[in-house]
C-alpha cells in the first residue's frame, strides 16, 4: 500500500494534496543546502540533523511558515554522555495541514549548554524549554520565562543528565524542600554513565555507584556478602531515616 | 404480627445514667467522629474518593467530613506519592492541624516511596510525619482503608486523655 493512501483516509481535502514528507524535506535541503544532513526516512518520519544550533530557529521559521509544520509536537534532549558534543535537541514538528512527520535534531556542546529559544514561532516551546532547562541544564537564549518547571528554583542539580544518579543526591533549601538519596538496594534498573548497559552486564544486578554518596563502606560490606555467599543479590542496605526539613 | 426489640441502650433499664470513665466517654466521642484531611497526591486519593462514596461509605465509621481545611481536620489520610517538592507543603498542613491529629499512610508511595526509588520522591511520609497506621496496596482497596480507619479508632479509643493532662498542669 502507498504510504499516500494511509494518509488520506477520511479526509477529502489531503486526497486531493498528499505531500510527501521527503518531499517537504527537500524543500528544506534546497533552502539551506550545507546546513542541513542528507534526510534519513524511517516509517514515513523523516529526521535531518541541524549542523549549527544557532540556525535552529532559521530552520524552524522556514519549516513552519513556508512547509506548512505548525504544531510542535516536542522538544526532548539526548546526553550523549561521554561523547563531544554532549547534548542533542530533537524538535519533533508536525503539520495538521498535511499530516506529516519531521524531525529537527542538532547538537549542543556541554560547555556552551545553550541554544536560541523557539518560543517565538512556536509559543508551545515555552514549557518544553522550561522542562529540558530543568531537566538537562541546557539554556534557552530568548526564552521569556527560563524558570525550572518540575524541580524547585534553587534545586542545584539536573536530574537527566548521565552522571546523576537514579538515587538523588542529598540538597536542602530550607522553608522550599529537601532531597535525600533513595535507597537503591542494588536493583537492576541502575545504570552508571559511562558503564556497560545492561545486556553486556548478564547478570544484570550490579553495586550503586554510591562513591559519590560517601558510602564506600558500604559497598565494601557488599562486596563481602557476595563473596561469602556466592551471589551479587541480597537484601539492600537500608537507609537511615532522618527527617531533614 | 412482627414484635421488635430496642438494640442498645435501653432508656428503660439504665434510667438517665451512665457509668463510665471519662477517658473512655471522650475517647468515644472522638474516635466515632474523625474528620479526616484529604492529602490526596496521586492515584489513590481515586480510592480514598470511593470509600467516601456511597458503596464503601467511610460515614458508617463517622469520618465521612473531609475537610479541606487542617483547623477542622483530626486525621490526615495522606493518600498517594509525596514527592521532595510536596513534601513540606505536606508538613505546614500536618503543622496546622489542631491537636489531637493522627496520621493514615494510605499505599505504598506514602507508606514507603513505593515504586519510585527516584530522586524526586520522599522515601515514605514517615520522614516528615509521625504515622500511626500504614495501609499496604497500590492503592489499596477502600475496604483496606476502613480496616486501617477502624484499626486507628481502637487506637484512640485507648488513649489517656485526662491523665496526659494531669502532668502539665
Amino acid at each position: 500500500m502507498e504510504d499516500g493512501e494511509l494518509r488520506t483516509i477520511g479526509d477529502s481535502q489531503t486526497a486531493k494534496n498528499t505531500v510527501a514528507p521527503i518531499d517537504l524535506a527537500k524543500q528544506l535541503e534546497t533552502r539551506f543546502g550545507e546546513l542541513l544532513s542528507e534526510p534519513a526516512e524511517f516509517r514515513n518520519e523523516i529526521t535531518i540533523k541541524v549542523s549549527d544550533a544557532e540556525r535552529i530557529p532559521e530552520v524552524c521559521d522556514f519549516a513552519k511558515k513556508d512547509l506548512g509544520f505548525d504544531y510542535l509536537t516536542d522538544i526532548s534532549s539526548l546526553d550523549n554522555y561521554g561523547d563531544d558534543p554532549r547534548f542533542t535537541l530533537v524538535y519533533h514538528l508536525y503539520g495538521y495541514g498535511h499530516h506529516c512527520h519531521l524531525r529537527l535534531k542538532t547538537d549542543v556542546s556541554e560547555e556552551k549548554s545553550e541554544a536560541p529559544t523557539v518560543t517565538g514561532i512556536w509559543r508551545t516551546a515555552d514549557w518544553h524549554e522550561r522542562e529540558i532547562y530543568d531537566m538537562m541544564g541546557i539554556r534557552f537564549r530568548g526564552h521569556p520565562d527560563l524558570r525550572r518547571i518540575l524541580m524547585w528554583e534553587g534545586y542545584p542539580y539536573f536530574p537527566l543528565r548521565k552522571d546523576f544518579p537514579l538515587a538523588g543526591r542529598p540538597s536542602d533549601l530550607p522553608e522550599v524542600a529537601f532531597t535525600a538519596p533513595a535507597p537503591m538496594a542494588g536493583g537492576p534498573f541502575v545504570t552508571i554513565a559511562g558503564g556497560k548497559d545492561t545486556i553486556s552486564r548478564e547478570p544484570r544486578v550490579r553495586i550503586p555507584d554510591t562513591d559519590s554518596l560517601g558510602m564506600n563502606a558500604r559497598v565494601e560490606r557488599r562486596k563481602d556478602i557476595q563473596q561469602s555467599h556466592g551471589r551479587a543479590h541480597g537484601p539492600g542496605p537500608v537507609e537511615s531515616r532522618q527527617p531533614n526539613g | 404480627m412482627q414484635t421488635r426489640t430496642e438494640i442498645g441502650y435501653n432508656s428503660k433499664v439504665e434510667g438517665d445514667v451512665v457509668v463510665t470513665r471519662l477517658d473512655a466517654a471522650i475517647n468515644w466521642f472522638r474516635k466515632n467522629s474523625l474528620w479526616p484531611m484529604p492529602m490526596g497526591l496521586a492515584c489513590c486519593a481515586i480510592e480514598l474518593m470511593a470509600a467516601g462514596a456511597s458503596r464503601f461509605d467511610i460515614a458508617r465509621f463517622g469520618a465521612e467530613v473531609m475537610r479541606f481545611s487542617p483547623r477542622q481536620s483530626d486525621v490526615m489520610i495522606v493518600a498517594g506519592t509525596v514527592t521532595y517538592k510536596m513534601a513540606l507543603a505536606v508538613k505546614r498542613i500536618y503543622d496546622q492541624m489542631a491537636e489531637p491529629k493522627w496520621v493514615i499512610a494510605m499505599g505504598a508511595c506514602a507508606s514507603t516511596g513505593g515504586m519510585y526509588r527516584s530522586y524526586a520522591v520522599l522515601q515514605g511520609v514517615d520522614n516528615i510525619l509521625p504515622v500511626d497506621v500504614y495501609v499496604a496496596g497500590c492503592p489499596p482497596r477502600p475496604e483496606a482503608l476502613l480496616d486501617a480507619l477502624i484499626k486507628l479508632q481502637s487506637q484512640v479509643a485507648t488513649e489517656p486523655v485526662l491523665s496526659t493532662w494531669k502532668t502539665v498542669s
